[in-house]
């Protein structure tokens, strides 16, 4: 990773930390500026933000896809997932072998792939799709398809960009309760993309609101409620709030 | 005689599909489930079978009251071609013995085509150092005329099937080439990006995502090569008369002798082998990728 003169800080433990991140690309581009953020091990944090601020920058140099021109990044993580907005699955392999691709990539033996497969399509509900083609899955299955790819190698610091945001409201919401007892089943550290902001909070321990380009953090929201979450939670007088409370925070990039 | 069935051939086949073309648009989409079935007997069998019907009736017109009997070897009426060409047997089993080694010579050049021009895709996919040395001259190689490369192909390889080959070679190469190398090309990035995140080495990423990716391209690179292998192998044997007779070595002796019927009914065998190798590799392409690929689909 990228470092500059400045000292690391203190607190050591943190899955995922970017200090004073900035990125510049070829062409002139200031996607971030001056970035803060951590994600401690087992924490669930949303990034929200106007479109085209860095969040998805702020993924890509977090996963290594690209370098920070500036800052500190720090990921301490065995195994990263790193879940994209389209669910990139190969056209010409069904589910079970789609689900097996990373864990063939790292090599795992061929057993051990096929019980974590296994695991990881029953973990996202697809039992009984297993030879199912990517073109015969609805939009919301494919998603379920890419997380579990990612589940098999048993992320420590899982990534999401934007993972759901081509979905209808009432899949979302299906999603959004699964994705939560995964998290609370694997306890991974969560970096969530997202532009819907009740998403953001019925999700995360932690919003962070970003300004408009070039990306910085310009809030940070705690959401108190504990898990597990009940669905009815969306309904809850609280959970009103503390969206009304970010959207305020959006609006006033 | 002659001019009365081309003026019933004419009319006949032509208001037919005109009605049916017609009313077609007019349901809408909201018709489009209906008429499916109806629809696709139009458009596989009526529509190609009348414009069949249209061409032996121009065909007709042209061979019956423009071409004196003298001349008529030219384009001889096509009942003629098929009474001489091919209900004769004698002259007909000679014809599919040709047929016989003008299809050895294509499947020879095209498997040879297939293996090189693939790999040539790869290696220029590989290292952009090949392409760029390699492409420009397997476009050129395209634009050169046979003719010109006949006497030094005869030179080397003889007057007989090996020199027909190449030419099959030299056709066919460039369209698996290009389109083995588009398919390598057009991975979609987030795809790699998926496999850089797993430090995937370039090996594996060809294997298990580059080249199924670019199967569909492949494939329809081999299509277009398949046909002008045909093609190759008819024009080689034009060229190098030596060994067995094929197709195109028929063609050139029927032109000389002016025997249109036979000459005309070679062409067809020849065209009926250019189709039949058009769909067999359209169906060895539905069965390789088909069950994940559907090109109509988004
Ligand atoms: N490779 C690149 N070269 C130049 N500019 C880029 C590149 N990638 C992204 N950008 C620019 O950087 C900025 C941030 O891009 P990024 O994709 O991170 O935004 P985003 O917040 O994810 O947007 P969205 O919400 O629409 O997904 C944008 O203005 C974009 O145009
Ligand atoms: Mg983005």
């Amino acid at each position: 990773m990228t470092t500059t003169t400045e000292p690391p800080p203190a607190a050591a433990t943190a899955a995922l930390r970017f200090a004073g991140v900035s990125k510049r690309f070829k062409d002139g581009t200031v996607a971030l500026a001056g970035a803060d953020l951590s994600v401690a091990p087992a924490e669930f944090v949303s990034v929200v933000g106007p479109s085209g601020c860095g969040k998805s920058t702020l993924l890509r140099i977090a996963s290594g896809l690209d370098d920070a021109t500036g800052g500190t990044v720090d990921v301490h993580s065995k195994s990263l997932g790193y879940v994209f907005q389209d669910a990139t699955l190969l056209p010409w392999r069904n589910v079970a072998h789609n689900v097996g691709l990373l864990a063939e990539l790292e090599h795992l033996g061929k057993r051990e792939r096929q019980a974590r497969v296994a695991e990881a399509i029953e973990l996202v509900g697809l039992a009984g799709f297993e030879r199912h083609l990517p073109h015969e899955l609805s939009g919301g299955m494919r998603m379920r398809v890419s997380i579990a790819r990612s589940l098999v190698l048993a992320p420590d610091v899982f990534l999401f960009d934007e993972p759901f945001g081509a979905l209808d409201e009432i899949t979302r919401e299906r999603l959004n309760d699964e994705l939560l007892r995964m998290f609370i089943q694997r306890r991974f550290a969560a970096l969530f993309i997202t532009h819907s902001v009740q998403e953001a909070v019925f999700l995360s321990g932690r919003v962070l609101v970003m300004s408009g380009r070039p990306g910085r953090i310009k809030a940070e929201v705690a959401v108190p409620f504990a898990y597990p979450r009940a669905p009815e939670l969306r309904y809850s007088a609280e959970f009103a709030a503390l969206c009304g409370e970010i959207s305020r925070h959006l609006r006033d990039v | 005689m002659t001019v009365d069935s081309a003026t019933q051939a004419g009319p006949a086949a032509e208001p037919a599909p005109m009605g049916v073309v017609a009313t077609a648009p007019g349901p809408g989409s909201a018709g489009r489930g209906r008429s499916g079935l109806a629809g696709a007997f139009l458009n596989k069998f009526l529509l190609p079978f009348s414009v069949f019907a249209l061409i032996i009736g121009i065909w007709y017109l042209v061979s019956g009251l423009t071409l004196s009997p003298r001349q008529r070897f030219m384009l001889p009426l096509p009942h003629d071609v098929v009474r001489v060409g091919i209900l004769d047997w004698d002259n007909f089993s000679k014809t599919l013995e040709a047929l016989k080694y003008t299809v050895i010579v294509t499947f020879t050049g095209l498997a040879i085509s297939m293996v090189l021009g693939v790999l040539a895709a790869v290696l220029m996919n590989q290292a952009k150092w090949v392409e760029s040395s390699l492409y420009p001259w397997a476009v050129v190689l395209q634009t050169i005329p046979i003719l010109a490369l006949t006497p030094v192909l005869s030179f080397f390889f003889g007057f007989a099937l090996t020199s027909r080959t190449i030419v099959c070679v030299i056709i066919s190469f460039f369209p698996i080439v290009s389109n083995t190398l588009f398919g390598l090309q057009s991975v979609d990035r987030g795809m790699h990006e998926l496999f850089t995140l797993h430090h995937t080495g370039r090996f594996t990423r060809l294997w298990k995502l580059q080249l199924p990716a670019a199967m569909p391209a492949m494939f329809s690179g081999f299509r277009i090569a398949a046909g002008q292998s045909v093609i190759g192998a008819v024009v080689g044997e034009f060229f190098f008369k030596q060994g067995n007779a094929g197709l195109g070595t028929n063609l050139s002796v029927f032109a000389s002798r002016l025997e249109g019927e036979r000459l005309w009914a070679t062409t067809l065998v020849a065209s009926l082998l250019g189709v039949a190798v058009f769909v067999f590799f359209g169906w060895l392409s539905r069965v390789a990728v088909g069950r994940w690929y559907q090109p109509r689909r988004g």
